[in-house]
């Protein structure tokens, strides 16, 4: 997969994250959060865990996390990748 | 043992990351009426991942799907059915091919994740007119069809009738699904009661759709489990009751008696049946072994 466009999934509501993706000449990542300094951590290795499992390699990623679970942030960064490709197919 | 089944959006996380204390005996995560259209996609996802990597304990996992109309519903398929939900709910399930054509696709995306075919039950979703009158075929469509359940919300739309608490506008409705389902030999379960704050009125909704057969109720809100759990659990009235019921029987036995009574009742075998089911679900909700066994 390639992130091709701006795109955007997930809330800024208790257990979940906000996560926005476009795309970039490398790959960064940039994760804020409420539970920063104890998960900041796992948080940044859930979403390229999941970028790797995806084969994203290139692409700004922003995560902006309201306490979620690991699975709910992979689950918002594969939703925001996806959205990304559908977006330029639907275009 | 599913005396409650909890209602949880398919999008909302900090619900789902809780469905294990909720205190239902299942829960249905909804990818349907839960989700808006433009978050089927966010809600699929989350689902999948949250069969994947979270531990639901004993609390059973249904997911109910968008309708065979939607386009969606294959799409649902193919990412959760490989993480093993327990049940699939189709909704909106109207007649027998319904069903049939569901389970054959189930089929396809169990071969294709090397799961064992037949693995997923499946629970339709009775609400529309034409499902009520096609009951007794969908319950006996498919083998994977473990339960039928019953939604008077959409059944009500349908029928072009006001739903009241009181349920007379549906009382055929509910009384056809459940002796369909009976009849087919498999469970059936009630429409959930929408008005969270009654807690009455959930109270007596609850005993009539007992009343009537049913041997559980969907909920919408974690407020509702409580009552509705023990309205569909055995009192300890029923299980002293049924332990007498099998204490006289083995009395008889050992004395050479044929016929048995108790308090003044004959004992009959519609006793017996019904007195082992309290016992069954006496033994699991640890309120003492089944002394009939």
């Amino acid at each position: 997969m390639v992130i091709k466009q701006k795109a955007m999934a997930g809330t800024m509501e208790s257990s979940d994250c906000l996560v926005y993706v476009e795309p970039a000449a490398d790959l960064q990542v940039e994760v804020s959060s409420v539970v920063m300094v104890q998960f900041g951590a796992a948080i940044k290795k859930a979403t390229l865990d999941t970028l790797a499992e995806l084969g994203i390699k290139q692409g700004f990623i922003k995560i902006q996390d309201r306490g979620a679970l690991d699975c709910v942030v992979k689950a918002r960064v594969e939703t925001a990748v996806r959205r990304s490709e559908k977006e330029v197919q639907n275009a | 043992m599913r005396r409650t089944m909890l209602f949880l959006p398919g999008n909302t996380p900090n619900i789902i990351i809780n469905a294990d204390v909720l205190g239902a005996d299942s829960v249905i995560l909804d990818l349907e009426d839960a989700v808006s259209p433009d978050q089927k996609d966010a809600a699929r996802i989350l689902v999948r991942n949250a069969l994947k990597y979270m531990n639901f304990g004993s609390c059973e996992i249904i997911v109910r799907i968008n309708p065979l109309s939607s386009g969606m519903w294959k799409e649902d398929l193919d990412e959760i059915i490989p993480l093993r939900p327990s049940v699939i709910m189709p909704t909106k399930v109207s007649a027998s091919y319904d069903v049939e054509h569901i389970a054959a696709y189930i089929t396809e995306v169990e071969k294709k994740a090397a799961i064992p075919e037949g693995s997923t039950q499946i629970m339709p979703l009775i609400e529309t007119a034409r499902g009520v009158e096609n009951a007794f075929h969908i319950a006996e469509a498919d083998k994977r069809v473990c339960a039928v359940f019953i939604g008077c919300e959409d059944l009500t739309a349908d029928l072009r009738c006001v739903r009241t608490k009181t349920g007379t506008e549906v009382f055929y409705a509910r009384s056809r699904v459940v002796c369909a389902a009976r009849a087919a030999g498999i469970e059936a379960y009630d429409t959930p009661f929408t008005d969270i704050n009654d807690k009455e009125g959930l109270r007596k909704d609850a005993e009539f759709a007992k009343g009537l057969g049913y041997t559980g109720k969907a909920c919408i809100s974690p407020r509702q489990v409580d009552i509705v759990n023990e309205v569909f659990s055995p009192s300890d009235a029923d299980i002293e009751y049924a332990r007498l019921v099998f204490k006289v029987i083995a009395e008889a036995k050992a004395q050479g008696r044929g016929a048995v009574s108790l308090k003044g009742k004959m004992i009959d075998k519609p006793i017996v049946d019904r007195a082992a089911f309290v016992l069954e679900m006496a033994k699991a909700l640890g309120k003492g072994g089944a002394d009939h066994e």
